[in-house]
């Protein structure tokens, strides 16, 4: 079901163009709905980056943009797709589709980095195609009036420009539609995730990165919404019969940070080994839109989009992490260091420490990237996560 | 009397122990680990098991780690170097500790409560800064045999900065500091404080401090200038370089005693 899911959204993604419909490209975590709701197909290269990472082109592609000034230090999702674009390759003819759609318009939100307004400048050059969005202010404390009404203007302040080049006005109830649905899918994709509070867990973090697809680029569509129905389903009858994902569950594990695209399977591989199951994740988490309210569409897409993990302050950010260690009753929590994407890297300000000490909650830190994996050693993980894992089994056996 | 073995393979060398029902060690052995690590496992066995005047019927349980755990084919535990290295320190300082092992290309630093129990970890192996490998290549740097870097630092009267975190970019300086006229034993002691420094980044001592591995065995200065920094004596345990060999032996050991290991 997945892949016709997703097979439906590349095809029509990639079919549109010659159709007469226009393309919208979005950050993750940009105001989608808004675009939907004015008939845009809406393309979000950060999965077309995943995609790169998963099928391990990046390391491939990001010295093409390396060489042309984007340093590799920088996001590497950014370096591997313009690499991608340079090159004319794309995980998309693997799917026999051609190559991502070009972009009649580029929209940002900088909620989660700068990277993606840089990433999408560089398009706008070559394509001369507008490129505007929505500068959301970082670090957030408490999400106050000034910061979400200011958010929510800047949203409204860009409507104008997407009727525009879509040619179209907006609808209002078009809007109020597709952002029920959006809350539809955030409130199943929520159950779903929530799920693996249940022990021993039917889905783990590995599962949770490929089943998020929808969650990513359809929320606001009902296919979204049917996925996860059936989805929700399954997973609760896997829970009333017992069903574990890892087989002799011994271990629960928190991942902090971006995954290892090119490395998933391996590492879902070795835990699945050390009967230890990563239950639960930042990143995951990060398409959950509990603030999404069709009545209320602007401000409530403020809201949304400010109270994201990856914007707020790390007083915020520790507060989150010891809820979801004890909604998921975890052992122990790994942080993924990805080189070339600090704003999703946790322990760089002290985090891990903090907790273990608050928690007494064992840690441990991985240093690898997100796509460029000329930046992971697979011995130096391999060997942390079963020393870490080792240490665990100590730990359980002295209580 | 029953016979333990543990073999850790290493990135540059292969260390095996032999040990005595009670954990004494009565047979040792150490070669370049290579390119066919179960060679060398074989030959460290023979090697070893002959200065014990053992035969191999003699020992019960083989237990290996290290980079190349899974390539011994006779063994039957694979216990992380992180857990041996503290197993092995803990036989000899049974108490809390913090325990700092630098090895040809990692370092480690591996916090241990007061019941032996690992509450912490962290490994270095991004790069070669503050490893055996960055002595080796200054030392080939400085056209030295690596056996005669101890005995130059220790001579040295003055400090000499090399800055970098780089292997290569320290390798450069050092070129700079020759054509500046520094002298080569004031050099060694400089890339000896830079590995001190690499260290210190990597946390704070908690207890005792103990120090292990090829570069401590080699280098007593080296572990002077440790103590020096973090301000507090630095216990070397008997066998520094074969301690995470000697960890996976009273591994198992232990799997006779209790029938159990860690992740076994
Ligand atoms: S959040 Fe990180 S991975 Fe995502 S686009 Fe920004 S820099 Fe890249």
């Amino acid at each position: 079901m997945m892949k016709a899911v997703m097979g439906k959204y590349y095809t029509e993604l990639t079919t549109g163009p010659a159709q007469g419909k226009k393309t919208a490209w979005c950050t993750s975590v940009g105001p989608a709905e808004l675009l939907r709701a004015l008939g845009y197909n809406v393309y979000f290269p950060e999965n077309h980056g995943a995609m790169l990472g998963a099928t391990r082109m990046a390391p491939d592609l990001i010295p093409l943009a390396n060489a042309r000034g984007f340093s590799p230090d920088i996001c590497s999702y950014l370096t591997s797709d313009i690499g991608s674009y340079l090159k004319g390759e794309s995980p998309f003819q693997k799917m026999k589709l051609p190559g991502p759609p070009k972009a009649d318009i580029l929209v940002f939100n900088t909620n989660q980095c700068r990277d993606v307004k840089d990433w999408f400048q560089f398009y706008a050059r070559e394509w001369n195609v507008p490129c505007i969005g929505i500068h959301t202010p970082r670090s957030l404390g408490e999400l106050d009036g000034p910061v979400i009404e200011d958010v929510a203007r800047q949203t409204e302040a860009l409507v104008p420009e997407f009727e525009r080049v879509a040619g179209q006005k907006l609808d209002p109830e078009k809007l109020r539609a597709v952002m029920a649905l959006s809350r539809q899918c955030t409130e199943l994709w929520k159950a779903v995730l929530e799920a693996a509070a249940a022990v021993p867990t039917p889905i783990t973090f590995f599962d949770g990165t490929i089943q998020m697809g929808p969650a990513v680029v359809l929320r606001g569509s009902q296919d979204a919404v049917d996925y996860y129905k059936v989805l929700l389903a399954e997973l609760k009858q896997c829970i009333a019969n017992g069903v574990a994902a890892v087989d002799g569950e011994k271990f629960r594990i928190y991942w902090d940070g971006m995954p290892v695209w090119g490395k998933l399977r391996d590492l879902a591989t070795q835990f699945q080994a050390l009967k230890a199951a990563v239950v639960a994740s930042t990143y995951c988490n990060s398409w959950i839109f509990d603030d999404l309210d069709p009545a209320d569409p602007f401000k409530s897409m403020a809201r949304a989009y400010c109270r994201l993990f990856i914007c707020r302050s790390e007083d915020r950010k520790e507060k989150y992490m010891e809820e979801m260690v004890a909604k998921y009753k975890v052992n122990g929590i790994l942080y993924h260091d990805a080189k070339t994407c600090p704003n999703n890297s946790n322990n760089r300000y002290q985090m891990p420490q903090r907790l273990e000490q608050k928690l007494r909650i064992p840690y441990l830190v991985i240093h690898g990237d997100l796509n460029d994996l000329r930046l992971y050693s697979e011995e130096q993980a391999r060997t942390n996560i079963e020393a870490f894992i080792e240490q665990l089994a100590e730990r359980a056996a002295h209580r | 009397m029953q016979y333990f073995c543990g073999i850790d393979i290493g990135a540059a060398t292969a260390k095996l122990v032999i040990i005595d029902e009670h954990g004494n060690t009565v047979g040792k052995s150490i070669s370049r680990s290579g390119v066919d690590y179960a060679k060398a496992a074989d030959k460290n066995l023979a090697d070893a098991l002959a200065a014990a005047k053992l035969s191999r019927a003699d020992i019960v349980h083989a237990f290996s780690t290290g980079y190349g755990r899974d390539n011994v084919p006779w063994s039957d535990g694979r216990p992380t170097e992180i857990a041996c290295h503290g197993r092995g320190a803990w036989h000899h300082v049974r108490r809390k500790m913090t325990l700092i092992d630098i090895g040809a290309q990692d370092s480690k630093f591996i916090h241990l409560d007061d019941q032996g129990h690992r509450t912490n970890f962290k490994m270095n192996r991004k790069c070669a800064a503050g490893t055996g490998s960055f002595l080796e290549e200054i030392a080939l740097r400085l056209a030295l045999p690596v056996e005669e870097l101890n005995g130059l630092a220790e001579r040295s009267t003055k400090e000499v900065t090399l800055g970098s975190f780089c292997t290569v970019f320290s390798a450069t300086e050092i070129l700079a500091k020759i054509r500046a006229g520094e002298k080569v034993e004031d050099i060694v002691k400089g890339a000896f404080r830079s590995v001190v420094k690499r260290v210190m980044e990597m946390g704070l001592p908690d207890g005792a401090l103990v120090m292990t591995g090829g570069v401590a065995a080699h280098n007593p200065y080296l572990v002077t200038l440790i103590g020096e920094s973090f301000k507090q004596p630095v216990l070397v345990p008997p066998d520094p370089q074969h301690i995470g060999a000697f960890g996976a032996a009273l591994f198992a050991l232990d799997k006779i005693k209790s029938g159990e290991t860690p992740c076994s």
